[in-house]
């Protein structure tokens, strides 16, 4: 268990012939961290999310995820592993439009026999309905209304339920706040933070807006661990 | 995983249900016609093999058999020659022979045949497999002047029992030479049998020699010379010719050597076909248009699988999104892959089934009016395992085409990841 949650060293990543991207000589989240990583568009945080989440292999160098070498699987491999370990939350529009709010939590489970496994024991909608509730979300036959129905700021709720359902190792916020206004984004950063606390849950979040960073464990910037030629600063 | 992505497929097509309908209901039109195709195809060829049946032998002068069999059954073209009255008695009379129907040919009534035969015609002819010919009102001929209507001549003519009716000489639609003299009176008007027999007048034997008496050469003799009609009743009406006839054999082993015998006749140049193998050469001749017709339909189902493709193919842009969330919550390239074919397969799959209850549907609505308009019987009968292939084809080609929206979606998927391209 002394494995870091995330531990990407000496990584270099490039399309095919083009220049880097990212270089990163060493990032470490250790297991229930809370890190918010600060990052503008264009600093090479979505080719780290891409490496961290499997879509993406690095040109040279390793991720290792709770002890896992990506490098080690294959593209169906990693997708399992992603499927069992990771969840995303993304800035918006996160739902499946033509799924209900319980359809569109409990679809991890639907690929991952892990996941499933981990909420055995509670009946999946009520799980839901739990994680929902210490979002903030609650409300008459809230499980059956198609997503379409809800706010943004309720959207986002559910796809933060999505991402913690079946206690996933790692949950991967990317800018899930910037669609949201300040009072709705503290309270929904909050019950996050709160609940992935509860749960040992890591958190890697991703924004540009650092007022957000006192909210976490540990606040560094993109621009730290990037070390591409052209980027650095 | 098969169930989990059907799901999907099943509810991501419920999200576009107005699309996915029109999709469906485009397969199923074009399903339905190619089922109704070819079911009216094997109804109408059935019914075209049974035009006549429970007949061993026809036989006629010789000629070609075709000839024969459309001027004796279809009342197409004209006879070259006739048989002689004693060697149709000849073979009437033959101990293996059980019945005979003879047929004079010849004259017309508004551009339907005239048909001259005798009470066996009503006793013995058979159409559609077993069916007998059935009198809608009246009988068979009694009286030398009595005539007995096919369903189409009766319903055309806007005739009804009791009318008078004249002959014309010849069949031509516009005849000249009418045998004015000698009317006759509408004794009976047949049921619908969808054959021929709709389309015919039919008077005895007697009559044709009848109305003939008084004529040479296509001429009636002039004013001083000819014979009334009540004056012919007093004569010998046996003909000295009929045109054709049609042989029941006591057993059917027995055709052959009879058919054998007749072309071998040495009196007469004979011709003696056995029904069934002559119409379905016919049938090979003018089959080739519901041939046509299934080409036809299966264009038309070829139409509707390419609108479901442009339907799938159209949607994939605007749901990349959709499928980028799906990856992330740890669908595999190839759940996109199978969703998409599951969608191409649900909509084929569906519009199949849809066409099939439209077309039991038409076919029940359609049924009687087929029946009795166009003598066709188009039985609600299940689908034959040559339309369960078909239609298992039409689900498979459907399954291929969403081979080519869930190759590109894939790689998208591939390209895209986790990013969520708007």
């Amino acid at each position: 268990m002394t494995d870091p949650a995330i531990d990407i060293e000496a990584a270099e990543f490039a399309w095919k012939d083009q220049e880097l991207l990212l270089a990163i000589p060493r990032f470490t989240v250790a297991r229930g961290e809370r890190v918010f990583l600060k990052g503008p568009s264009g600093s090479g945080k979505s080719t780290l999310l891409g490496l961290i989440g499997g879509v993406l292999t690095p040109r040279s160098g390793t991720v290792r995820l709770i002890g896992t070498g990506l490098s080690g699987l294959d593209a169906s491999g990693r997708d399992r592993f992603r499927a069992e370990h990771l969840g995303f939350i993304f800035q918006m529009f996160n739902l499946i439009p033509y799924l209900t709010v319980r359809e569109n939590v409990l679809l991890p489970l639907q690929f991952s026999s892990a996941r499933r496994q981990r909420v055995a024991n509670v009946e999946p909608g009520r799980e839901a309905l739990r994680l929902l509730d210490a979002l903030g979300l609650a409300g008459n036959g809230l499980l059956e209304r198609p997503v379409t129905q809800l706010s943004i700021g309720q959207q986002q709720r559910v796809a933060a339920a999505r991402a913690l359902i079946g206690r996933p190792d790692i949950v991967i916020a990317d800018e899930p706040t910037s669609a949201l206004d300040t009072d709705t984004r503290d309270g929904f950063l909050e019950l996050l933070i709160n609940e992935c606390q509860a749960g040992g849950t890591t958190l890697l979040f991703v924004s540009h807006d650092s007022s957000l960073s006192t909210h976490f464990d540990r606040s560094i910037a993109m621009s730290e661990i990037n070390r591409t030629p052209s980027r650095a600063n | 995983m098969a169930t989990p992505t059907l799901n999907l497929a099943l509810k991501s097509l419920w999200n576009r249900r107005v699309t996915a309908l029109l999709t469906i209901s485009a397969i199923a039109v074009s399903v339905a016609l190619l089922l109704g195709v070819q079911k009216m195809r094997t109804a109408a060829r059935e019914s075209f093999a049974n035009t006549v049946s429970g007949v061993d032998l026809i036989v006629g002068a010789r000629s070609g058999p075709l000839n024969l069999l459309l001027y004796s059954v279809f009342r197409v073209g004209d006879a070259t020659a006739n048989v002689s009255w004693s060697s149709y008695q000849k073979i009437a009379k033959h101990p293996d022979v059980a019945w005979t129907i003879p047929i004079s040919l010849g004259d017309s009534h508004r551009g339907f045949r005239v048909m001259g035969t005798n009470g066996s015609y009503f006793e013995h002819y058979r159409f559609g497999g077993t069916h007998e010919l059935r009198f809608a009102t009246g009988g068979p001929f009694h009286d030398l002047y009595d005539a007995v209507l096919g369903a189409d001549v009766a319903r055309t003519l806007g005739y009804k029992l009791g009318d008078s009716i004249i002959v014309a000489h010849g069949v031509g639609n516009v005849s000249f030479a009418e045998h004015k003299d000698k009317p006759f009176r509408v004794a009976g008007i047949l049921a619908s049998t969808g054959t021929p027999v709709d389309r015919t007048v039919h008077v005895s034997l007697e009559a044709i020699t009848a109305i003939h008496i008084d004529w040479q050469t296509g001429m009636q003799a002039p004013a001083g010379f000819r014979v009334s009609a009540a004056d012919a009743r007093l004569r010998d009406l046996t003909p000295d010719s009929i045109t054709a006839f049609l042989v029941g054999m006591r057993s059917r082993v027995m055709t052959f050597t009879m058919q054998r015998a007749i072309n071998d006749y040495r009196q007469e140049p004979l011709l003696a076909i056995l029904p069934g193998v002559t119409l379905s050469q016919l049938w090979d001749l003018v089959g080739i248009a519901d041939i046509a017709l299934m080409i036809v339909a299966a264009f038309v189902v070829l139409a509707g699988l390419l609108g479901m493709l442009t339907a799938i193919l159209t949607s994939l842009n605007e749901r990349r999104r959709e499928m980028a969330i799906l990856r992330s919550v740890g669908a595999r390239p190839r759940h996109v892959f199978t969703l998409l074919m599951a969608e191409a397969g649900l909509l084929a799959a569906l519009g199949v089934l849809a066409g099939v209850c439209l077309t039991y549907l038409l076919l029940l609505a359609g049924q009687p009016v087929l029946e009795k308009r166009f003598g066709i019987f188009v039985g609600v009968t299940g689908l034959s395992e040559y339309d369960l292939a078909i239609l298992g084809a039409i689900v498979l080609a459907g399954l291929l085409m969403g081979l080519l929206p869930a190759f590109r979606a894939y790689r998208n998927t591939l390209s895209d990841g986790l990013q969520i391209r708007v």
